[in-house]
C-alpha cells in the first residue's frame, strides 16, 4: 500500500478553508441527496428491494467461493481468461504482463475504483505505457495529477473554471480563443481528445459493477458511454473486479441495478447499462479479441465470517458518502484514502491496516445517516464502532482519548464520587460563568471552547435536588 | 390505564449535571400523564462515551450497573433520544454474551423510552396545557430519529402548545456536529457542521430552537453564543411542561 499523505485532522483543516471545495460540497444536498429522495419515493417497492438485495448479497457471501468458481468456468467457456490476484501487487503484475504481451503502447481506461485501490496508473506509467482515463471526471483529475475525491463523481471537488484551466494547460493544440466557459464546451473538448485515444488504444481496462456467475458476464453502468468504447474498441480488454462483485444470476444483477442508480445519482437507470460476455465471437461486429478478468482479493476473504463481512455487500453507489455530514464538510481528499466517507472508513482499515488508518472510523459523529440510505442496508455505524474497539484494544486510540476515558470511567462507575464531584463542581462553574450564563474558555475543555461557549450548569445535580425536593414535600 | 405505571426517571448525566430543570420538567410531564416517578440515586451515565470510543469493557460495566438500578420499574424514561437509544438499541448487543445480563438487557431495552415518544406512544398523551407565543424550530437529534424513529411525536405535542408556531428546518435530519466526544476530538469538522445547522436555524426566523437531546442543544447553544446570536435554545420538555422560568441554555441570567 502507498504511504498516506497526512491524516484527516490536518488534511481537513486545509480542505475546509478552500472556498471552491465548500461550494462544490454544498451542492450535495440539493443534488445527490434530493435526487435520491425523489427516486426512492417514486418506486413503491424501493424499501422491499433493499431488503431483497441485502438478503441476496448475504447469501452470496456465504457461498462466495462456489459462485466465483462457477463464474470462472463460465468465463473460460466463453473464451475469456480469469486471473486471481490475492494482493494489489499481484493484480498490478497481472495487468502489466497482459499489456506487455499485447505489445501495447496506449492503455485506455474506464472508471475503476479497483484501479485506484491497487494504484495501477503509476505502475503502468513507470513501465513505459501511456494510460488515458476516459471517464470525463477521471480524465480531468488525471490532467491535474490528483486522486478522485468521490467514488462516483471523482472531480466533484472542482469548479468549471478549474476544469477549463486544466484543459488549457494540458491540451497543447487548444486554441487560446476557444470558449470553455460552459459544460457543453468542456465536454466537446474532452470528447475530441478522447476519441483519438479510444481509436489508438491497444488495451482497454474497465471496472465491473457486477459479475454474473450463471453466464460468466459482467455488468457495467456508466452515464457517458466511455466504458463501452473502452471495452469494445481496443484489441485487448481487461476487467478489474474485486471478488465480492459476483452475483448468482442476471436477475440478481438487475435487482442491484434497480437500486444502484437510484441510490447514487437519483436516476432510475444510468444512461448505459451494458452486459458483456466474453471476447468477440465469429460474426460479432465489434469487441476485443482477448478478454481478461482480474479477480482481486486484497484482504476481502479475511473479512468473511467476521464483524466486517457485511461491508462486502457494498455496491459502491456512494449514497453513504453523499449523505455523510463529515464528507460534506471536508470532501474526499482529506481522507487521503482511495475510498472515502463511511464506506471508505470501514473498508480502508480492512484492506490497508488499522494502524495507519484508525482516524477514518474515528472521524465520525455516528449520526447513522449512512445506514439509513444504504441500498443493501450495511450497518456502517456498527462497523465504525467495531474498528474503534479494535483500536482501543490494540492501544492505537490516542493517549489523550484513553486518559480522558479512564478518568471519566473511574468517576462514572462510582456513583458516590460522581455525585460528589458534580455537586461540588457544577456550582463552581455556574459561579465562574456569572450573569453571562456561559463560559468562553475553560481549562482542559479547549476542544469545546475553541469555537463554542460552554453553557453554564444550573447548580447542583438534578438527582440531589430531586431528593431534597421529595424530602421537603414529605415534611 | 388501570394502574399508574412506576417510571424510573433516568436523567442522563448531561441533564443531571448541566440542566436539572430539564429533569424537573421531565418529572412533571410524566406525573401529569399519570405516572409514578422515581429517580434512583445511584444513576450516573449510560456509558456511551466508552461505547463509542471502543472501550467495550467499561461500557459493559456501566450497562450492568444501570440495568441493576432500573430493574424493578415498569418503564425507564430519559429526556434524551441518544441515551434512551443506548439502553434500547445497544445494551442487548453489548451484553448478548453475558449469561447473567443478556436477558436483563433485553428486558430493560423493552422498557426503555425517550420522554416525548413515551408520552405519546405509551401514555397516549395527545395535548398539553403549555403556552409559548413564539416561532420555534425543531432539531431532530440523530439517535432519537434513526435508532428510535422519533419524528412525529414532538411535533404532535408542540402543535398543541398555545401560541406556538413551528417552522421546520430545511435539513432537520442532518447531524448538528455534536456526536458526543466527536465534537472535542474533531472540533473543526464539528464546528463546520454546527455552522450549517445555525444557518438553517436562522433561515427559519425562529426565536427559539428546540430539541430532545441536551448534547446537541448545548452544541448549538454554545456556537450561537460564540457568534453573538440571539436565538434561544431549550429542551422540548421545558416548553411542553410550561417550565420556562429560568434562562434558556447558555442564556444570560437576569
Amino acid at each position: 500500500m502507498r504511504s498516506r499523505p497526512g491524516g484527516i485532522k490536518s488534511n481537513s483543516h486545509a480542505a475546509m478553508a478552500d472556498p471552491v471545495l465548500r461550494e462544490a460540497l454544498a451542492k450535495l444536498k440539493t443534488g445527490f441527496q434530493a435526487k435520491r429522495k425523489i427516486a426512492a419515493a417514486n418506486l413503491p417497492e424501493f424499501e422491499a428491494l433493499r431488503d431483497q438485495a441485502r438478503d441476496m448479497k448475504r447469501a452470496v457471501l456465504k457461498d462466495l467461493d462456489s459462485y466465483l468458481e462457477i463464474f470462472e468456468t463460465k468465463v473460460q467457456e466463453q473464451g475469456g481468461q480469469v486471473h486471481w490476484a490475492s494482493s494489489d501487487q499481484e493484480a498490478r503484475d497481472i495487468v502489466l504482463a497482459i499489456c506487455r504481451q499485447a505489445k501495447a503502447k496506449l492503455v485506455a481506461k474506464g472508471k475503476s475504483m479497483i484501479s485506484e485501490e491497487i494504484a495501477l496508473n503509476p505502475w503502468l506509467e513507470r513501465h513505459g505505457f501511456e494510460v488515458v482515463e476516459t471517464d470525463l471526471g477521471e480524465y480531468i483529475i488525471q490532467l491535474r495529477a490528483e486522486p478522485p475525491s468521490h467514488i462516483i463523481a471523482p472531480a466533484i471537488h472542482l469548479s468549471r473554471h478549474q476544469v477549463a484551466a486544466a484543459f488549457r494547460s494540458r491540451h497543447k493544440e487548444l486554441d487560446d480563443k476557444r470558449q470553455l466557459s460552459e459544460p457543453r464546451q468542456l465536454l466537446d473538448e474532452a470528447r475530441a481528445i478522447l476519441r483519438q485515444k479510444f481509436l489508438a488504444a491497444d488495451v482497454g481496462i474497465t471496472g465491473a459493477n457486477f459479475l454474473v456467475a450463471e453466464t460468466g458476464s459482467f455488468v457495467l453502468v456508466t452515464n457517458e458511454g466511455n466504458g463501452d468504447l473502452t471495452q469494445t474498441l481496443p484489441r485487448v480488454h481487461i476487467v478489474l473486479a474485486s471478488i465480492e462483485k459476483v452475483v448468482p444470476t442476471l436477475e440478481a444483477a438487475s435487482l442491484l441495478t434497480r437500486l444502484l442508480a437510484r441510490s447514487a445519482t437519483g436516476q432510475e437507470m444510468t444512461s448505459y447499462t451494458t452486459v458483456t460476455t466474453g471476447p468477440k465471437r465469429a460474426g460479432d461486429l465489434d469487441g476485443p479479441e482477448e478478454f481478461h478478468i482480474v479477480l482481486l482479493d486484497n484482504g476481502r476473504t479475511a473479512m468473511l465470517g467476521g464483524p466486517f463481512e457485511d461491508m462486502l455487500r457494498c455496491i459502491r453507489c456512494a449514497a453513504c458518502i453523499n449523505h455523510c455530514p463529515v464528507y460534506g464538510a471536508i470532501g474526499g481528499h482529506a481522507y487521503a484514502s482511495f475510498y472515502c466517507g463511511p464506506m471508505g472508513s470501514v473498508l480502508t482499515p480492512a484492506l490497508a491496516g488499522l494502524e495507519e488508518w484508525s482516524d477514518m472510523p474515528d472521524a465520525s459523529s455516528l449520526c447513522g445517516r449512512c445506514e439509513q440510505v444504504c441500498p443493501v442496508r450495511i450497518p456502517l455505524p456498527r462497523m465504525l464502532r467495531s474498528w474503534r474497539e479494535r483500536a482501543f484494544e490494540r492501544k492505537i486510540t490516542s493517549a489523550t482519548t484513553r486518559f480522558g476515558l479512564g478518568v471519566w470511567g473511574a468517576v462514572a462507575k462510582r456513583p458516590w464520587l460522581y455525585r460528589l464531584l458534580v455537586d461540588l463542581g457544577m456550582p463552581v462553574l455556574k459561579l465562574l460563568a456569572g450573569k453571562k450564563g456561559s463560559l468562553s474558555s475553560l481549562p482542559l475543555a479547549g476542544g469545546w471552547t475553541a469555537s463554542r461557549d460552554l453553557p453554564a450548569p444550573e447548580g447542583r445535580s438534578f438527582v440531589t435536588q430531586w431528593a431534597e425536593y421529595k424530602k421537603g414535600a414529605r415534611q | 390505564m388501570a394502574k399508574a405505571p412506576r417510571v424510573g426517571l433516568f436523567a442522563t448525566c448531561l441533564v443531571d449535571a448541566m440542566r436539572p430543570s430539564v429533569g424537573f420538567a421531565t418529572a412533571k410531564l410524566l406525573e401529569d400523564a399519570g405516572c409514578i416517578v422515581e429517580v434512583p440515586v445511584g444513576q450516573t451515565c449510560c456509558g456511551q462515551p466508552a461505547y463509542n470510543n471502543g472501550d467495550r469493557e467499561t461500557a459493559r460495566a456501566m450497562a450492568r450497573k444501570l440495568i441493576d438500578l432500573f430493574k424493578n420499574y415498569d418503564y425507564v424514561v430519559a429526556p434524551s433520544g441518544s441515551c434512551a437509544g443506548m439502553l434500547h438499541a445497544h445494551y442487548p448487543a453489548l451484553l448478548a454474551d453475558d449469561p447473567n445480563y443478556a436477558a436483563l438487557a433485553l428486558s430493560l431495552s423493552q422498557r426503555s423510552y425517550e420522554l416525548v415518544s413515551f408520552l405519546v406512544r405509551v401514555m397516549k398523551v395527545e395535548t398539553t396545557h403549555a403556552a409559548l407565543a413564539e416561532t420555534v424550530t425543531y432539531h431532530d437529534s440523530c439517535s432519537g430519529l434513526r435508532e428510535l424513529a422519533i419524528k412525529d411525536e414532538p411535533r404532535l405535542l408542540l402543535q398543541k402548545v398555545e401560541g406556538l408556531d413551528l417552522k421546520e428546518l430545511s435539513a432537520a435530519e442532518e447531524c448538528c456536529g455534536f456526536g458526543g466526544t466527536f465534537c472535542v476530538k474533531y472540533p473543526e469538522i464539528s464546528t463546520k457542521m454546527v455552522d450549517d445547522k445555525l444557518a438553517d436555524i436562522e433561515s427559519t426566523g425562529a426565536a427559539t430552537v428546540l430539541g430532545g437531546d441536551l448534547g446537541c442543544l448545548m452544541n448549538i447553544a454554545g456556537r450561537l453564543k460564540r457568534k453573538g446570536k440571539a436565538v434561544k435554545v431549550r429542551h422540548v420538555a421545558e416548553v411542553l411542561s410550561g417550565m420556562l422560568g429560568g434562562p434558556a441554555i447558555g442564556e444570560e441570567r437576569s
